[in-house]
């Protein structure tokens, strides 16, 4: 490999890997993804590789061991190109059936998708209605790539934004055209990305830094790694744009220490797009200059805070500071630090390689874009979606989700996981949007999809969720340590029947103070769930308080 | 250092640049209660008692005054219906923990705080720091650190580093709100180091 010099060799280098392909030669694409991989996909990923060499080279058939597709309910997932046809819960057995017929050019029946009530088949990816009614910006590349192998990333488009934006534009114009474009992070806040870039440039100092947040602690929450294992290049060539055009040199991975996989093709995505020379000197000949280091969490969940993120990969214990300055000011050692979620950067390269018009195009008013949703609960095909910002949740969870086990009713969809909230299946044709859902009670936070159905018991979900984050809050600080303790204890005693008169009132009170004294947001927002329940679903709390404190009146009597 | 004019409590008060608010407020005479501040060490930010109300180009919010820069035309209220509140509730989780200590018990009076209002968890310390702080800031020993995280944080001496350095220091019993640092430590002493106290009394 030779490290490419312009913007004219990667074309060529383009153009080459492109003729050297058979476009109508079948390739297989197996799902190596988290729950797959679960599923231990990695057998009949082997199971493909020994059939498919045991063929005469040229008449041979294409092996990829690529990322989530996004199906997980129905892994080990295999799509078979070039016409996409899906087979789901492939075990090792069906492989050389599976290869006989796509060099027949037929399909094999019994794995393609039925449709569990009317049985009806759907045999290419377009037809399966989890996919159907998705837009797959972001995640749709993950069946053309190896995620190790650069070559794919190059081949579907990958690193044609980066050099338009080296040179075609100004770094003023790619933060323009981000700010055009109306891209909000991703992470959990929806702030405005260009705006945040546009501070960190003009923040004074020569050092300054970019971030990718890889940290995705939600538990809910699994559409980051699905995305950055999946398609790594795709979040690097995002964050090297940013870097340009915030006048960054150094930039930042913090992922997950605890999953391998990804580490592995973040570390090989880097190396190759090295050796290609699209990171570090003289990148594409440009003489825009630019590294990575990558950055392990701690496997706390607060340490995906920004501040306490930033003291992380600085070396020190990941314990929030008060930002009363932004961290796009002064972050990683005082220096001007933007971060972004790993969501928030792969949308970077699309924006710039097809305009910000184009994208504004694609959602509501005020949010912009795609946006991934892990979508898990009570439903029947779990998995990751990416809908059009704007999508009314009961398409998200009836025609991808396919609606409620078991015939169930929907009571509640949670959004966001221990720091959102959730809404009563009454509002289920709220759209996904940033500020709609926020003002419902239920913000999107990072884009976790829980779907309750009529059995669940409203008081013990705020619980679970208080739970999850007692255990993770630093403990620094008053309410957030104490508050949740005390809420805690109150929502537990309920739960056990032992409610007494005044815990709404107590409930009431710590979700208030928690809520505005805390200092950094995970406190904040730890009540969060426990106020959507207390809007939505107060009834079901005073029941339960009621039958606690009957009971303790009748043991005094 | 430039002078910044700001309002507090609807005086002027003059405060030069880098202060914070509980300082400027300080200077002019004006209470703000707080529980983990301490002049020697720097501010911490983390017993959220000194909140105030801040407006802001027209925009309220609550920030900690220990550590929230001074700023020109800023105006701070330390006392409001919200404000107050904050406090109370604050209080009343730290008495389910201290329901004793005179610090506590007085602001509680204050502020109509009930310290029967929580289920009580009677383990004295109230985590503000101070003892951790002072050792590691003002006496540079690190005899005593945070263990643990959420809400099983706790204080600990360190024995091998408090077996040389306490006996003739104990400072931190006299800044400690509610006396658990005395207790921890003579814990620690008892368990870790048992003797070390006869043979400085036979010393004596
Ligand atoms: C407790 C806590 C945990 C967080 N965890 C994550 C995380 O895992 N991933 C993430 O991208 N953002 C997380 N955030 C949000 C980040 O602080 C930050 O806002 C975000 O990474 C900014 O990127 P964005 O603007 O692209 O969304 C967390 C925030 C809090 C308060
Ligand atoms: S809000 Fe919670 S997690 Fe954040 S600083 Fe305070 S104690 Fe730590
Ligand atoms: S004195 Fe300001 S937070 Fe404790």
């Amino acid at each position: 490999m030779t490290r490419l010099q312009s913007a004219a060799e990667l074309e060529l280098l383009r153009a080459g890997i492109l003729s050297a392909r058979d476009a109508a030669r079948p390739c297989i694409a197996v799902c190596t993804g988290a729950a797959c991989n679960g599923l231990d996909s990695a057998r009949v990923a082997r199971a493909f590789e020994v059939e498919a060499g045991k063929m005469a080279p040229g008449a041979g058939i294409e092996v990829r061991a690529t990322g989530c597709h996004g199906f997980c309910e129905k892994g080990p997932n295999v799509v078979v190109g070039p016409d996409d046809i899906c087979y789901f819960e492939v075990t090792p057995d069906d492989v050389p059936e599976i290869i006989a017929s796509a060099l027949k050019g037929e399909v094999v029946e019994r794995l393609v998708y039925k449709h569990p009530e009317t049985g009806e088949k759907a045999v290419h990816m377009g037809e399966v209605p989890f996919y159907r009614h998705q837009t797959r910006l972001l995640i749709g590349d993950n069946i053309r790539i190896d995620p190790k192998r650069i070559e794919d990333y190059v081949a579907v488009g990958g690193y044609a934004a980066l050099a338009k934006a080296l040179f075609q534009m100004t770094p003023d114009q790619v933060v323009d055209e981000v700010k055009k474009a109306s891209l909000r992070g991703r992470g959990g806040g929806g702030f405005p990305a260009g705006q945040k870039w546009e501070t960190a440039k003009n923040a004074p100092g020569d050092e300054k830094y970019v971030i990718v947040n890889g940290h995705e602690g939600e538990p809910g929450a699994f559409m980051d790694r699905a995305l950055f294992t999946g398609n790594p290049h795709k979040v690097l060539e995002g964050l090297i744009i940013g870097a340009y055009a915030i006048g960054s040199h150094r930039g930042f991975i913090y992922t997950r220490h605890d999953s391998p996989q990804l580490i592995e093709h973040i570390e090989t995505a880097l190396a190759q797009a090295e050796e290609y020379g699209l990171l570090g000197e003289n990148i594409l000949g440009s003489g825009f200059d630019f590294r990575v280091e990558v950055h392990f969490d701690v496997g706390i969940f607060v340490s995906g805070e920004s501040s306490a993120l930033m003291r992380s990969i600085e070396g020190q214990p990941p314990e929030p500071r008060p930002k009363y300055i932004r961290t796009s000011v002064a972050g990683i050692w005082d220096k001007p630090s933007n971060l972004n979620n790993v969501e928030t950067w792969a949308n970077v390269p699309q924006i710039i390689s097809r305009g910000a018009e184009w994208y504004a195009g694609i959602g509501t008013e005020r949010s912009k874009g795609t946006k991934l949703v892990s979508l898990s609960g009570n439903v029947v095909n779990s998995g990751v979606v990416e809908v059009p910002m704007g999508t009314p949740l009961r398409k998200i969870v009836y025609d991808m989700g396919g609606g409620i086990p078991g015939g169930k009713a929907a009571k509640a969809v949670h959004f966001g996981g221990p720091m959102g909230g959730s809404i009563p299946a009454s509002l289920i044709d709220a759209p996904l949007d940033f500020d709609e859902l926020a003002a419902l009670g239920a913000p999107i936070g990072a884009g976790g999809l829980l779907v309750m159905d009529e059995d669940t018991d409203m008081v013990d979900v705020a619980r679970y969720f208080l739970e999850f984050l007692t255990n993770e809050s630093c403990g620094k600080c008053v309410p957030c340590r104490e508050g949740m303790r005390q809420t805690l204890k109150v929502l537990t005693n309920i739960t056990k029947g032992k409610g007494r008169d005044g815990d709404i009132g107590r409930l009431e009170d710590l979700n208030d103070v928690t809520g505005a004294a805390c200092l950094c947001a995970l406190g904040r927002t730890a009540s969060d769930p426990l106020k959507s329940m207390l809007r939505y679903f107060k009834d079901e709390y005073e029941l339960q308080i009621a039958r606690g404190s009957q009971a303790a009146g009748n043991t005094a009597k | 250092m430039s002078e910044i004019v700001m309002q507090i409590d609807g005086k002027e008060v003059k405060a030069s640049d880098g202060m914070t608010v509980l300082q400027a407020a300080r200077v002019a005479g004006i209470h703000i209660p707080t529980v983990c501040h301490h002049d020697k060490l720097e501010p911490f930010g983390g017993c959220r008692m000194c909140m105030v109300e801040v407006e802001v180009r027209g925009r309220k919010s609550y920030v900690v005054s220990c550590l929230y820069p001074v700023a020109p035309d800023l105006v701070v209220h330390t006392r409001s219906e919200r404000v107050d509140k904050i406090r109370r509730v604050i209080l009343e989780e730290l008495l389910a923990h201290a329901p004793n200590s005179p610090e506590l018990v007085a602001l509680a009076a204050e502020y109509g705080a009930d310290r029967d209002r929580f289920d009580k968890d009677p383990s004295f310390c109230i985590l503000c720091g101070l003892c951790v702080r002072y050792c590691a800031e003002v006496k540079q020993k690190n005899a005593v650190d945070f263990i643990e995280r959420g809400a099983q944080r706790a204080i600990s001496f360190i024995p091998e580093i408090a077996a040389k350095e306490c006996w003739d220091c104990q400072e931190c019993f006299a800044i400690c709100p509610t006396s658990y640092a005395q207790a921890a430590y003579f814990l620690t002493e008892a368990l870790a180091f048992p003797g070390r106290r006869k043979s400085a009394m036979h010393g004596a």
